[in-house]
């Protein structure tokens, strides 16, 4: 019998927790199995010029979030540079710029690169128009001409650019090829005078120019390729092979007939370009990058708190997990335990005493304990200054066990100090009344569950997934929420019931 | 197991989620609690509706009392001393005679009045209350059970325990010590429990230890289809209960005295589920007979007819 209220919080908990585990695990990256690895490129361009002792202002284009490589983070470092970024016609231009300068000047653009899948394709809504051909006289002439010539072997755009391709490519036949390229074939040239042809057709072409993506102890420089705009978005296609191409290697830089940095009130200029790929914890990266994409998200999250407090929270986050198990060990499966979270407690003092030798040092501790409060249920004490007593000899019991197991080198058994001395007077205090009301085997049973309910608490609590995941997605804390308010409604048998009941079953 | 747990299903057996979830929650608002968990409280309200308790003699509720002692316990020769919100019997000191400042104890032991007054002030310091907070001590009449159960009980009382819901009796009981029992009526320790017959008030089956028995361990007479004098009192009683408490799902405990009849013990918010491991037979079939027969029948003559005519049948 679970109501529809009941369900409806815990519906919305849940799709809470799911979605923003989702977005973060989809969107951000964060990493859901501790220590992995995310190779990440670091890509360096660095700009020398010699500047004329005038303004200077220098324009560089930059990497933008593309199909394969997401920037991460980025970097502009020049002194006194004034820095602008600005986003025009799809491409990323930064400008540096100084009222003066003089003698060598050195900017650097910084990118940590990461590949990634993310899922803005490049197709756009909006009608593309083809460049303007802007030929004259013969030019126009020997364009129609290797227009018309491709055009008379070729089917549509896509294979009339393939046949201006193979035309371009046998340049030194063709008189018509050779005069637009001026005699001299550069890949510049080329992409520019076949974006121009598929122009004056109507066909909207583009080049794109980009590095390679791949370690290498050279500079690397940018290569320039064409793509082509066709019904799936715009296409990239190799000249050597004719083919399309999925450039997954390449690292866009701009779009369009444009040099990757242009210069006013300077000389010499120089670029370099450097790769270097590396690689970061994923956790890292994804901070990273949250950082960027989503600030607000960043500063109300966990990782911005001071390093100690995020220490103590990703113990404490690991408790509602143990609570989880604990509901599911009383409630479902039916084990008695002293006290409710009792056991939670015991197990957060395992982590530092390791699971056995805390079994062990628990066990010794109860059981000396047990034996001296039964000695003082003679001396007929009142209950609180009783309670105060048991208290004050179970120290006493914890400083006798860590001088002699150090005595004896047993150094395990110092970290018996560990372990909650309130909670464990209480322990003795309840077993030891209910040994007197219900028995020895009701007390006996009672403590075993309670260290068996401990020590797997403990070995979930203190497991590195787990702790990885609360720590990295606290909002997993909204799923068990909701997981342990529909269980708050479970009626049905406990698994010992199905055992103490078992008579009643009708033959 | 999923086979198991079905069958237990079918047989209407409850466990303690159902209890809890379903019954509890849902037919006993927390705010009636105290009324039952405070033996001292019961009983002033029982009085008042008219309805028979062990009588009360004197309550002691600072440890200041206790220099009085001897004056409060001075008229009486035999009597119990209870904390008024102890919990499965626990606590309970009965004294069934005394020669001046020396007292007898139902299993025999001589303690003195000094033992008597330290009984009474860890009874005030809360050692056997539900929460472990202060408490006060009820000293009242001492039960003398009636002859009929000498044949079928081991020191202590028996008590009948009658669960009702929604003012109906739906299940009884009676808990017989044993030896093992150490003379408390209380199943987990040892005691049998016997169901009874709603109908007629005769017993059924025994359990002892989880296993069906049909004699007393101890005294070697038959404990099954014994009939138990008063039975139409004793349903009435419990009936009355519910008005009295306003609980829908409530656990009364009765005993018999040979010269007063039935007297209430105490009453149980949060009965347990042993009785149906006495009576052989799960509890959910007859509480829901009553869901769907039986609400708001009027009063709690017509709701024990009810019970012994046509819920003795469902199971």
């Amino acid at each position: 019998m679970i109501n529809r209220h009941l369900l409806l919080l815990s519906a919305i908990l849940m799709a809470i927790g799911i979605s923003l585990f989702c977005y973060k695990t989809i969107y951000l990256g964060f990493p859901v199995i501790p220590g992995q690895e995310t190779h990440i490129w670091n890509v360096e361009i660095k700009i020398n010029f010699q500047a004329n002792n005038r303004p200077a202002k220098l324009n560089l284009y930059v990497p933008r979030n593309s199909q394969y490589f997401s920037i991460i983070n980025e970097n502009f470092i020049s002194r006194g540079y004034g820095v602008s970024i600005s986003t025009i016609d799809g491409n990323r231009q930064v400008a540096w710029s100084i009222r003066k300068a003089s003698g060598q000047q050195t900017l650097y653009y910084q990118a940590m690169v990461e590949r990634l899948i993310t899922t803005d394709k490049d197709v756009t809504s909006k009608k593309i128009t083809p460049v303007s051909p802007d030929y004259q006289g013969a030019d126009l002439e020997a364009a129609l001409a290797i227009l018309s010539e491709a055009k008379e072997k070729s089917a549509d755009s896509i294979t009339l650019l393939f046949q201006l391709i193979d035309l371009f490519n046998d340049y030194k036949e063709n008189y018509n090829v050779n005069l637009l390229l001026r005699g001299k074939m550069t890949p510049d040239r080329e992409i520019d005078s076949i974006i121009r042809i598929l122009a004056i057709e109507g066909i909207a072409a583009r080049q794109v120019s980009g590095i390679k993506m791949v370690e290498s102890h050279d500079q690397s420089e940018p290569a320039a390729w064409i793509e082509i705009y066709t019904a799936k978005g715009w296409q990239a296609v190799d000249m050597g092979s004719k083919q399309f191409v999925e450039l997954s290697d390449f690292l866009v830089l701009w779009k369009g007939v444009d040099r990757m940095a242009s210069l006013v009130g300077g000389s010499n200029l120089d670029i370099d370009i450097n790769i270097k790929r590396s690689e970061v914890e994923s956790l890292a990266a994804a901070n990273v990058r949250e950082k960027n994409i989503n600030p607000n998200f960043s500063r109300y999250s966990l990782s911005n708190l001071p390093l100690d407090t995020q220490n103590v929270y990703s113990i404490l986050l690991t408790v509602p997990f143990g609570v989880f198990l604990l509901v599911v060990l009383r409630n479902i499966i039916g084990i008695k335990t002293f006290g409710t979270f009792m056991p939670i407690l015991i197990a957060l003092s395992f982590r530092e005493t390791q699971l056995l030798s805390g079994i062990i040092l628990f066990t010794i501790l109860v059981t000396l304990g047990l034996v001296i409060r039964f000695y003082l249920e003679r001396l007929k004490l009142l209950l609180v200054p009783r309670l105060a007593s048991v208290l004050i000899i179970v120290i006493m019991l914890m400083l006798m066990m860590s001088i002699l197991s150090h005595n004896l080198g047993i150094e395990s058994g110092l970290s018996v100090a560990l372990f909650p001395m309130v909670i464990i007077t209480m322990t003795i205090e309840r077993m030891s009344i209910v040994w007197e009301e219900k028995g020895s085997s009701d007390a006996i049973y009672q403590g075993i569950g309670s260290l068996v309910a401990a020590a797997i608490a403990f070995q979930v609590m203190s497991n590195q997934v787990v702790e990885h995941l609360i720590t990295v997605f606290p909002e997993i804390l909204f799923i068990i929420l909701s997981l342990i308010l529909l269980l708050g409604r479970y009626t049905g048998y406990r698994l010992f019931e199905l055992a103490r009941f078992r008579v009643l079953v009708k033959k | 197991m999923l086979n198991l747990a079905r069958k237990l299903s079918e047989a209407g057996v409850m466990g303690l989620n159902k209890r809890n979830g379903d019954y509890i929650s849902r037919y006993n608002p927390r705010r009636f609690y105290p009324l039952v968990d405070d033996k001292l409280k019961t009983k002033l309200l029982a009085e008042r509706a008219g309805i028979a308790v062990t009588e009360l003699y004197a309550v002691i509720e600072v440890e200041g009392q206790l220099r009085d002692l001897h004056k409060i316990i001075a008229d009486y020769s035999d009597f119990a001393i209870k904390p008024a919100q102890g919990s499965g019997g626990d606590g309970i000191e009965v004294i069934v005679g005394r020669a001046k400042n020396l007292f007898r104890k139902s299993n025999g032991q001589i303690i003195t009045e000094d033992h008597l007054k330290f009984h009474i002030s860890n009874i005030l310091s809360g050692l056997f209350s539900l929460g472990g907070h202060e408490d006060k001590a009820i000293i009242e009449y001492r039960v003398k059970f009636d002859q009929i159960f000498d044949s079928i009980s081991y020191q202590g009382v028996p008590d009948i325990r009658i669960i009702v819901y929604k003012g109906f009796p739906v299940m009884a009981m009676i808990r017989l010590p044993t030896y093992m029992s150490g003379g408390r009526a209380n199943l987990h320790q040892g005691a049998i429990g016997v169901g009874i017959d709603l109908s007629n008030g005769r017993t059924l089956n025994a359990v002892w230890k989880n296993s069906v028995i049909t004699e007393h361990p101890d005294t070697r007479n038959p404990v099954t289809g014994f009939e138990i004098p008063h039975w139409e009192e004793l349903l009435v009683i419990a009936a009355k209960c519910y008005e009295l408490t306003n609980l829908g799902y409530l656990g009364v405990d009765i005993v018999l005295d040979r010269t007063k009849g039935p007297l209430v013990l105490e009453m149980n918010a949060r009965p347990g589920l042993n009785i149906q491991i006495a009576n052989h037979m799960g509890l959910l079939h007859r509480l829901r007979f009553i869901d769907a027969n039986a609400e708001n029948m009027g009063s709690y003559m017509d709701r024990v007819s009810f019970s012994r005519r046509i819920l003795t049948r469902v199971n």
